[in-house]
């Protein structure tokens, strides 16, 4: 955001914010050690807002849980937005100083008055109200996120209309006020800042800028493909389009993770050639021409990860990996080998070294400062630098340093999985305590709490569909249906279904999830499904 | 910041304002004993071995706890400070399985001369512990010293509490507590010697509120909290510390960047803590993060084999 792709806030400002609006995210179980030092922050005065489609176990812990219809978020932020400009709330030396588009933004939240918000979300306009006004005059506040913002058609949009509210209210670049999407792998953030993203080279550099792309292909030695690449979503549609006929998947397991997976592994089965390198024989490794078996990033090689504060932190070898398998390092390092480039076998440190001498957010971070200060958060230039608590600070110098942010108006668009009689339901999805994405991880161990796969129905729904407890069912969407026992859930709002996400070998959630997907990030619509649910064997 | 001028065992002593005695006696290098004292953790006063004498006060305090004030004249090895830490240890020490306490713990016994034997042969095992109401607890029979040993409690599959370790130092309690985890899954049941942890209505662990992150694991001081892997191989006689490495890493679930410590024997994780002074984590884990590992244990057929097995044929393999 304003140019960085890093959350802005370091973890220990929620200790002592104001006001804390968990957006879309149900932190208590899919982040439990950053809502320790959330709950510090409440155990210290600060108010907490969540607005969450479910009453989750984060949401038991707010002063106002916003129970919001799934995929209406954009309407209740510029609600939000309209409010705290009537009412005269707005930061205007801020938004002067450090933003452009005002005027336009202005306008296009003018047309979300709360009457018509209320009717969208479903939340009531006078809690609209009464989060506005608290948001606007907290002497400090952070938005957090997570997948219930991302997961959707509009993933973008979604994030630019809770950014935006940090601008109007002068809610970001200063300690304890930021905007802090929540990162849902221990390197999804490190993965961007490498360049693991088609348009950007390491430290978010443009990979269309010709004068930044010159200066690493010096570097490197090598020119540069001057065209941003395929994000996965455009490269599943390549598969289907017989324009990508080839392709290498490390630590990924599109086959069970990709919305609607039917389609995905179509895709998949419909290429020439792929090779998969994971540590587990996952769906997407069965369907490989070759599986390369490589060893745990965390436990059993050397390297880097980046946490959702921007903190570079080391993961070191504890284990020899089983077998023959290999880390990805050495197996990168073989294949280029095998390619002629005689790259020889770079350790994990070599590999930094030149990595900070591309990237300049990542410059001062040599393996020694980062072992001593217990990682370090980006940017860091030099070796006397300590690193950043927060970013976006020279938004509060006056006059503004740098460019200003701009506004993005955005406007609210339904979820593309429209309700209908025939698929009455709403099913969101998300993740237990004790489970984490696809299961093949967190599966391993033997969890005394895991409830399993199954679809939760609120009190409501289960008295009128005659469903009781543990009563197996079928949960039908347009693309699919599967068979899975039923559980009684009283933080459900009647209308609304829940699947977790981490047990595709008895829910295959996502045989009923659409592929509809954000066209600026990539990511799909996982949290908003049209189902009906039926006793199974009717 | 305002600075404190005191005298420790006749040394000047100069500290910010609002700083405990113990801060202030290790500013100047004075280990004190401390059990129910952790850092990240708000004293709770109970264990009462790191009391010291300061003049003017009618009883000791705890230095754990109490602040510096400017003039303050602190004793930490009087007589009366050594015979009230000699006393507590004793006491402690004849009624509970001291035997996992840390390597400093045991040497400030020695230092006082523990002498737990003093109070008569301990008493036997008891197995009704959780049933007893305040009073209840009858005359030891025989001069013997009454004590806490009881079986150890095994009811899920990730840890077991061995309560006849159990010096009930809080500390599980308030990590549990508001101190981090803000599950409240456990507290102090019963009055007197017959106090002891306890879930609601004594239920087992996976009954109760636990969500098994295993923070009490991670600041239990005397092994009453325990991995069931580091239980199984301690009683299969295979737990060999020395031969353990410990890794520090980053927690593979999540983007939160929690930092672990993998404590690793013949190839195998056998049991993971996290550092106490790093910023993300202060030592605390959710349930994944502890316990989530086994995925990258050599699995195979010996997916439901015990530990101790695995790591025996390890052995024998090497």
């Amino acid at each position: 955001m304003f140019g960085a792709g890093g959350g802005t806030s370091s973890y220990e400002e929620i200790e002592t914010t104001s006001v804390i609006f968990l957006w879309g995210s149900n932190a208590r179980a899919a982040h439990p050690i950053f809502f320790h030092h959330l709950l510090r922050g409440l155990h210290n005065g600060a108010r907490l807002y969540v607005v969450d489609p479910r009453r989750s176990e984060s949401a038991r812990w707010a002063d106002m849980w916003m129970g919001i219809d799934v995929g209406s978020d954009i309407a209740l932020a510029n609600a939000m937005a309209n409010v705290i400009i009537e009412r005269g709330l707005a930061n205007h030396d801020f938004v002067n100083n450090a933003t452009t588009g005002f005027e336009a933004y202005a306008k296009t939240v003018a047309g979300y008055p709360l009457e018509r918000a209320a009717e969208i979300t479903g939340i009531p306009g006078d809690a609209i109200e009464q989060a506005a006004i608290a948001y606007a005059t907290a002497a400090t506040a952070q938005i957090v996120w997570t997948l219930g913002i991302t997961e959707h058609h509009n993933a973008t949009d979604n994030v630019l209309a809770l950014t935006n509210l940090a601008l109007l209210t002068g809610h970001v670049g200063r300690y304890g006020s930021g905007l802090v999407p929540l990162r849902g792998q221990n390197n999804v953030q490190g993965g961007g800042d490498m360049g693991a993203i088609p348009n950007k080279l390491p430290g978010f550099q443009d990979v269309e800028d010709p004068v930044l792309r010159g200066r690493v292909e010096e570097i490197w030695g090598r020119p540069i493909p001057p065209e941003k690449g395929w994000h996965l979503t455009q490269m599943f549609e390549a598969c289907h389009a017989k324009m990508l006929r080839g392709l290498y998947v490390i630590g990924e397991n599109p086959a069970d993770s990709e919305a609607d997976s039917t389609h995905a592994r179509e895709g998949l089965a419909s290429l020439d050639f792929m090779v998969v390198e994971d540590i587990f024989m996952t769906s997407t490794a069965e369907m490989a021409d070759v599986v390369l078996p490589a060893a745990a990033d965390w436990a059993e090689s050397e390297g880097t990860v980046t946490s959702s504060e921007r903190r570079v932190q080391r993961v070191r070898k504890a284990l020899d990996p089983p077998g023959e398998a290999k880390t990805d390092l050495e197996i990168i390092s073989r294949l280029a080998e095998a390619m002629g480039a005689g790259w020889g076998l770079p350790t994990a440190e070599e590999v930094w070294d030149e990595l900070r001498r591309v990237s300049p957010l990542h410059t001062g971070m040599s393996y020694r400062r980062l072992d001593e200060l217990g990682g370090i958060q980006w940017p860091c230039y030099d070796e006397n630098h300590p690193g950043e608590k927060f970013i976006h600070h020279r938004l509060w110098k006056v006059p503004v340093e740098g460019p200003p942010a701009p506004f993005f108006p955005v406007e609210w668009v339904a979820p593309v999985d429209r309700l209908t009689d025939k698929f009455p339901l709403r099913m969101t999805t998300g993740r237990h305590l004790d489970g984490f994405n696809t299961g093949v991880q967190s599966g391993g161990f033997d969890s005394p709490i895991r409830v399993g796969g199954t679809i939760d129905l609120s009190p409501e729904d289960a008295e009128r569909l005659a469903i009781a407890p543990g009563e197996m069912v079928q949960v039908i969407s347009r693309r699919g249906q599967v068979e899975v026992p039923a559980r009684i859930d009283s933080s459900l709002r009647e209308g609304l279904v829940f699947m977790a996400v981490h047990y595709s070998e008895t829910a295959d959630v996502n045989r009923l999830t659409i592929e509809a997907w954000d066209p600026k990030s990539g990511t799909a619509e996982f949290k908003a499904t049209a189902v009906r649910v039926e006793k199974a064997g009717v | 910041m305002t600075e404190v001028a005191l005298v420790i065992d006749g040394v000047d002593v100069v500290v910010n304002e609002g700083v405990t005695l113990l801060d202030a006696c290790r500013s100047i290098a004075k280990q004190q004993p401390t059990l129910c004292y952790l850092e990240t953790l708000a004293p709770v006063n109970v264990c009462r071995v790191c009391v010291v004498e300061v003049e003017g006060s009618r009883t000791l305090v705890p230095s754990c706890s109490r602040k510096v004030e400017g003039g303050m004249v602190v004793q930490t090895d009087s007589e009366r400070v050594r015979h009230s830490r000699r006393v507590v240890f004793e006491m402690l020490a004849s009624s509970v399985n001291l035997a996992l306490v840390d390597h400093p713990t045991r040497e400030w016994m020695e230092s006082y001369n523990v002498d737990p034997a003093r109070f008569g042969p301990p008493a036997a095992p008891t197995s009704d512990r959780d049933q007893r109401h305040a009073g209840h607890h009858g005359e030891v029979v025989g001069g013997a010293a009454e004590t806490v040993h009881q079986p150890i409690k095994v009811d899920n599959s990730l840890y077991v509490r061995d309560y006849s370790r159990c010096i009930l130092c809080y500390k599980c309690v308030e990590a549990c507590g508001d101190d981090a985890q803000n599950t409240f899954a456990i507290a102090v049941a019963g009055r007197g010697f017959d106090a002891r942890i306890s879930t609601e209505f004594d239920v087992t662990l996976p009954e109760g509120a636990c969500v098994f992150c295993g923070n009490c694991i991670g600041v239990c001081p005397t092994g009453a909290l325990m991995f069931r892997s580091e239980h199984e191989l301690r009683q299969a006689d295979l737990w060999e510390e020395d031969r353990q490495s410990v890794t520090r890493t980053v927690c593979s679930f999540c983007g939160v960047g929690c930092n672990l410590e993998l404590h690793v024997q013949d190839n195998r994780i056998v049991k993971v803590t996290s550092p106490q002074d790093h910023s993300v984590t202060e030592g605390h884990l959710c349930i994944k993060g502890r316990f989530g590992y086994e995925y990258v244990q050599e699995l195979g057929d010996l997916a439901s084999t015990p530990v101790d097995v695995v790591l025996r044929r390890a052995r024998s393999d090497s």
